[in-house]
């Protein structure tokens, strides 16, 4: 299988700039400079490259919202990866950093920005330094800072910690948290971020593997990196594969993947001979597929959605019969009701209230009316919230409680 | 009011300088975590000092300071520990490897030991879940945890020596495959 994001991860000491550049980086950022901004965001769109931060919305697309004649403008790097069963992002910031750099750059070249922040989730204490240093390095070069190679173009990069908080993941509460308040998402409309984001200035916020994929558009063409995926999803897509299964890891796979194939040829299936129950596909925020429903799916985002999912951030949790669901879904909540923002009612005190009412069947505290109660309050925060956190949390628990109503119910000792 | 370490003052004009001047308050968190890398905590005068360099109301600093994980008010131990308990390293067993370690250092999660050398907190995703369970300590990164790992780890931690975490992250999937 052909592997381009993740090409040089194994390359030894790729992090550093004199080996980065015998592979080619910032050929494309040079190549990009020398045509019109406009032309970048065209190829963009005609690639096909989606999102790969959750949404899957069309990167090229994102990048035309910009309004004319507006500035300055910025580029977000969504570092924040927080999606329980994602991790991704850290390989590309600690092994390819310059990879990132270069996606960026010209990111920020198409929207004509002059400043890229990186914020990068405050627990990766690691890939930040090695970030750190890859930008001073590339500074040093010439690739950051003013008149880049030689050209009109003039770009900073910074780091920008965040402080443990999931929700600033999302791209409105990423650039509230960015500019130094609590990271509550903002309304959408009118605050798109492409149109007001960055202290109300247009900012294209992409996560870490998206612009790691603009190089590659570029090396490979438009419609070689498309003709790599599906109609409609192009590329490669880096799916994190964890849970019950005897190889989890991060596997580099075309767009449209049959995900068969990959718990069990590349993840080895369950360990100890256990039998698979059922898939997370696309992260906790993702609705539960019963073992039945995931069997021939293919991992693209119309395919998943097809059978009732998402796709996400390809964090693929694969759930053998020891796992007991009621326990998973204690987990979840858990998750959710600690990293509520605490804007919308039904969000903050839904998740809360749906914690308490699970522990209590887990507990064996709990009547059948509490089943129903907990998926009555799972459909408050859906589609009402200022964010899709209120959905994130919805979609899952009335999936895990309608297709395994049966382990739910076996708690119940009345 | 203490006064604040030269250090954090320096740092904190240098981090000031990656906005843009008019949104000086941006640099509002990254400010702050440096202040409690180098004071220890988030006390009030710190507060107090976060606001007047960064020109915001005491108010803000104080419910960013209320909103974020990793932001605290009282110290922690010398050795924080970070450990994660979310579905994928749940499903690998970290529940009862986090019984163990409170039980190893005989607090529980939220407190801090007597001695003030170990703190622990249950947090949530760390982002490592291909190597679960993880554990955080201060700013280094433990994968695959197991009792045997956690012991070798507190006993060096108790002899007051940090071991080297699991860095670079290991290659797991295909992606550790050479390519041509």
């Amino acid at each position: 299988m052909e592997r381009y994001l993740s090409k040089h991860f194994a390359t030894p000491d790729m992090r550093r700039l004199s080996v980065a550049s015998k592979h080619g980086a910032y050929e494309m950022l040079e190549r990009a400079l020398k045509m019109e901004p406009g032309e970048v965001v065209e190829l963009v769109k005609a690639s096909g490259l989606r999102g790969h931060g959750g949404a899957g919305f069309s990167a090229g697309l994102k990048w035309s919202f910009v309004p004319k004649d507006t500035f300055p403008r910025y580029v977000t790097v969504n570092a924040d990866e927080s999606e329980p069963g994602t991790f991704k992002d850290r390989l590309i910031l600690e092994r390819d950093p310059h990879l990132l750099l270069e996606g960026a750059l010209i990111c920020a070249w198409a929207v004509q920005a002059e400043t890229i922040y990186i914020y990068i989730r405050g627990e990766y204490f690691y890939p930040t330094k090695v970030m750190d240093a890859a930008i001073e390095e590339a500074r040093q070069k010439g690739y950051i800072g003013e008149r880049i190679l030689g050209s009109d173009f003039s770009c900073q990069v910074y780091t920008h910690p965040g402080a443990g908080m999931y929700i600033c993941g999302e791209e409105t509460g990423l650039i509230e948290s960015l500019e130094g308040k609590k990271g509550q998402p903002r309304f959408k409309p009118p605050y798109y971020p492409a149109a007001i984001g960055l202290w109300q200035a247009p900012t294209i916020v992409n996560n870490v593997e998206t612009l790691a994929a603009v190089p590659w558009v570029m090396r490979l063409g438009p419609e070689k990196f498309a003709s790599l995926g599906t109609p409609k999803s192009g590329g490669t897509c880096l799916a994190s594969l964890s849970g019950s299964v005897k190889n989890p890891g991060v596997y580099e796979i075309p767009m449209g993947f049959p995900l068969d194939e990959l718990i069990y040829e590349l993840g080895g299936g369950p360990p100890n001979g256990g039998k698979v129950k059922a898939v997370i596909p696309g992260g906790s925020s993702s609705p539960i597929l019963t073992a039945e429903e995931a069997k021939g799916i293919k991992l693209d985002f119309e395919s998943v959605a097809d059978a009732g999912s998402m796709l996400g951030s390809a964090a693929i949790i694969v759930v053998d019969e020891s796992v007991s669901i009621p326990q998973m879904l204690y987990w979840v909540l858990r998750f959710y009701a600690h990293e509520s923002c605490g804007q919308c009612t039904q969000c903050r005190e839904g998740t809360g209230w749906m914690l308490r009412l699970c522990k209590r069947l887990l507990d064996g505290k709990g009547k059948m009316r509490d089943i129903d109660d907990l998926d009555e309050i799972a459909d408050a925060p859906d589609g009402t919230t200022i964010c899709a956190f209120g959905p994130a949390v919805s979609w899952p628990t009335k999936s895990y409680l309608k297709k395994f109503r049966h382990e739910f119910e076996a708690l119940v000792k009345e | 009011m203490n006064p604040i370490p030269e250090s954090l003052e320096k740092k904190a004009q240098e981090i000031i300088l990656r906005y843009p001047p008019e949104h000086r308050s941006a640099a509002l968190v990254p400010v702050l975590l440096e202040a409690q890398k180098i004071v220890g905590c988030l006390s009030p005068d710190v507060e107090a000092w976060a606001a007047e360099t960064l020109g915001v109301t005491p108010v803000r600093v104080r419910e960013v300071i209320s909103f974020y994980g990793m932001m605290h008010q009282k110290p922690l131990g010398k050795y924080h520990i970070m450990f994660c308990h979310n579905v994928s390293c749940s499903i690998q067993g970290a529940e009862s490897l986090q019984d163990y370690l409170e039980t190893k250092l005989g607090i529980k999660a939220g407190d801090v030991s007597e001695d003030g050398q170990f703190s622990i907190a249950a947090v949530e995703c760390l982002g490592a879940c291909g190597w679960g369970p993880v554990m955080l300590v201060g700013e280094e990164q433990f994968f695959q945890l197991t009792a045997e790992k956690i012991d070798n780890i507190i006993d060096e931690l108790r002899q007051g020596r940090m071991p080297h975490g699991d860095t670079p992250t290991p290659l797991i999937g295909n992606v550790g495959l050479p390519t041509t």
